[in-house]
């Protein structure tokens, strides 16, 4: 059965192939918690710690026997979902995780999307028009949104569109103290009103992610528009686009049906990249803005040195990463017939 | 008998003659090229030239908006911030030259190795690097300097650390193919050594993409570097640093003091540009092929 569908057998050899990465990140993730110069068991027992308990955490933790058995308890808890317990909020790592995750979520996917909606088109225009004021737009926003610190930028956003103009709400999280945060369904304070129905709500919670959500998008914008752009030149000075032309097909179709379709490849790997950069930057933006994502955790963790949850916060965004990964690899296949086909 | 002096003969350009060609027709490389040179001006002589002292606090004369006596201002304690930004020029500067340099020379060792020798080598550095880029970059730097201690110089490894996968496999990539190639086999038959060969005869043609990759990364790596500090990685107040200057003037950026995060968060954006366009005008120069 699984050999009748060649397509079915090219995406689960790419699930498999994720997991030697998975391992890789956990192996990592255990020797940045454990295996470093310097006593675990002292950062983990927090700051205020002292003999005893710094012991008892010891103890409690198995950093007293050896490595590999260590090792073994720690991939144990993870199966388990056990990321050990955050020394500021009391709680267990991986709750105070899935708590906030929506947040970035929403946060990270709104940029995303923006950017993807606003830089591919604009890419597209400037491989079509070379040397018209696009293009040098296209240029003029690759360069600069990739000199453009993020933090820095959220700033300036700020002073403009909530000192100066006043247009934009205070800086400080999801939703201004007059609304009441929406039932929770998704965690997601869009859909969660929208499903309510209640618009006010609604209207709150996008005007706080409008500048934070545009912050980020700039960043993104510049690799994707730049790929785009490259690929779309590419593809339109290859054989096939002059073999289109010269079959007389409207200019629309060689462009859309066989340029952009071609084109459209390396731009999705690109964005396995864009998503790296993504995750980064988000802890940033987060911190500008005050926003209540696993960033925002994980610094305010880093600043009391709770090392459970800020290697949690790591172990969680790498595991996140590898999966966009997959999704973009899966959509690969999705989009170009090719692979699949070929034995791999 | 002829009368052609050496001078008369036709030359092979030379590679001064094609920078200077490059740089004639490309001057936004020759700007960049002064942008630098500014950089690193500021970062050797600034520190002796600035007109106060980056630490010295003046309670009387805080928040006030730039001045002809305080061109950027000055900050919540007095502080000029002029000072302040052009000091920390060595310091962003500093740390980023160290890591680039840092994974500039362990990626071209590995890189080296495995594309050379291959075998379990090459799989295993593939595998190790794979990882490393398995993890959101930043994240896992902040994951670094959080493990191995809050200090510049983990700063410093951890934006090594997060740099090197991109040499070692430009470095693999660049060793690989050469690794039997005629200039190799005679080198080997002349009786050079497999160290030598690899030192001598092919590591160097790595070079130029290395170099382009190093003026590319040096922006990337201020970036990481001055994020880092900006969420309270690395530096400590009240040193000067640009990261670590926007943190502390963001608290005033909703009060309208915008100076203390603007200028710099400016010359952040100045140091990275200028490294950008620094980067695209050496591979100009290195690979005329590749000019977007």
């Amino acid at each position: 059965m699984l050999a009748s569908s060649p397509r079915l057998r090219a995406i689960l050899l790419r699930v498999a192939q994720a997991i030697p990465v998975v391992i890789g990140v956990v192996v990592i993730s255990f020797l940045l918690t454990r295996a470093l110069p310097g006593d675990p068991a002292v950062y983990f027992a927090g700051v205020a710690a002292d003999e005893a308990s710094i012991e008892e955490t010891r103890v409690a933790m198995g950093l007293d026997k050896p490595l590999p058995v260590q090792f073994l308890h720690y991939v144990g808890d993870l199966l388990q979902g056990d990321l050990g317990q955050s020394l500021s909020s009391g709680r267990p790592v991986a709750v105070d995780l899935a708590n906030r995750l929506p947040a970035s979520l929403e946060l990270t996917l709104t940029a995303l999307f923006l950017a993807v909606v606003i830089a591919v088109p604009l890419g597209v225009l400037a491989a079509t028009r070379p040397g018209t004021w696009v293009d040098h737009l296209c240029r003029v926003v690759v360069t600069a949104g990739v000199s453009l610190p993020t933090f820095f930028t959220g700033i300036l956003l700020i002073y403009i569109f909530y000192y100066l103009m006043g247009i934009a709400p205070s800086p400080l999280g999801r939703l201004d103290f007059i609304y009441l945060s929406p039932d929770h369904v998704t965690g997601f304070y869009l859909i969660d009103a929208a499903l309510m129905g209640d618009l006010e709500t609604w209207r709150g919670a996008a005007k706080q992610l409008v500048l934070p959500a545009t912050t980020l998008a700039l960043f993104t914008l510049a690799p994707i528009a730049r790929m785009t752009r490259a690929a779309m030149l590419t593809a339109l000075s290859s054989d096939f686009i002059r073999t289109a032309r010269a079959a007389g097909l409207s200019n629309r179709t060689v462009l859309y049906r066989y340029a952009f379709r071609n084109a459209l490849l390396p731009v999705v790997t690109t964005l396995g990249m864009v998503f790296s950069f993504a995750l980064g930057a988000n802890v940033l933006v987060e911190k500008v803005f005050a926003w209540p994502g696993i960033g925002s955790y994980a610094v305010e963790a880093l600043v009391v040195s709770d090392y459970a949850a800020v290697q949690g916060f790591v172990l969680a965004m790498a595991l996140l990463f590898v999966a966009l990964n997959l999704v973009i690899d899966l959509l690969y296949t999705a989009i170009d017939p090719r692979i699949g086909f070929e034995a791999q | 008998m002829s009368d052609t002096t050496p001078s008369d003969l036709p030359r092979q350009p030379g590679n001064l003659e094609h920078v200077i060609y490059v740089l004639r027709t490309n001057p936004v490389t020759l700007i960049a090229f002064g942008m630098f040179t500014f950089l690193i001006l500021s970062a050797l002589f600034g520190p002796a030239l600035v007109p106060y002292d980056p630490l010295a606090t003046n309670a009387g004369n805080a928040l006030q908006p730039p001045s002809w006596a305080h061109w950027f201002g000055t900050d919540q304690i007095g502080r000029d911030v002029f000072s302040r930004v052009i000091v920390a020029t060595r310091l962003d500067l500093t740390i980023s030259v160290a890591a680039v340099a840092i994974s500039f020379v362990v990626g071209s060792i590995l890189g080296c190795i495995a594309g050379y020798w291959g075998g379990w080598a090459d799989i295993i550095l593939n595998r190790f690097l794979d990882t490393i880029m398995a993890f959101p970059l930043f994240v896992l730097a902040m994951g670094i300097v959080a493990a191995l201690g809050n200090s510049v110089e983990n700063i410093i490894y951890a934006t090594a650390i997060i740099n090197m996968p991109f040499y070692a496999r430009l470095v693999r990539a660049e060793v690989n193919i050469r690794r039997d190639a005629g200039f190799v086999r005679a080198a080997k038959l002349a009786g050079s050594s497999d160290l030598r060969v690899l030192a001598t005869q092919i590591y160097p043609n790595a070079l130029p993409p290395m170099m382009v990759q190093v003026s590319l990364n040096l922006g990337w790596a201020i970036l990481n570097a001055a994020g880092l500090s900006f969420i309270g990685l690395g530096v400590s107040p009240p040193t000067a640093e640009w990261g670590i200057m926007v943190a502390e003037g963001a608290n005033f950026i909703v009060s309208g003091e915008w100076w203390l995060a603007v200028f710099p968060g400016l010359w952040l954006m100045f140091a990275v540009f200028t490294f950008n366009l620094l980067g695209d005008g050496l591979r100009d120069i290195v690979d005329p092929r590749k000019r977007t």
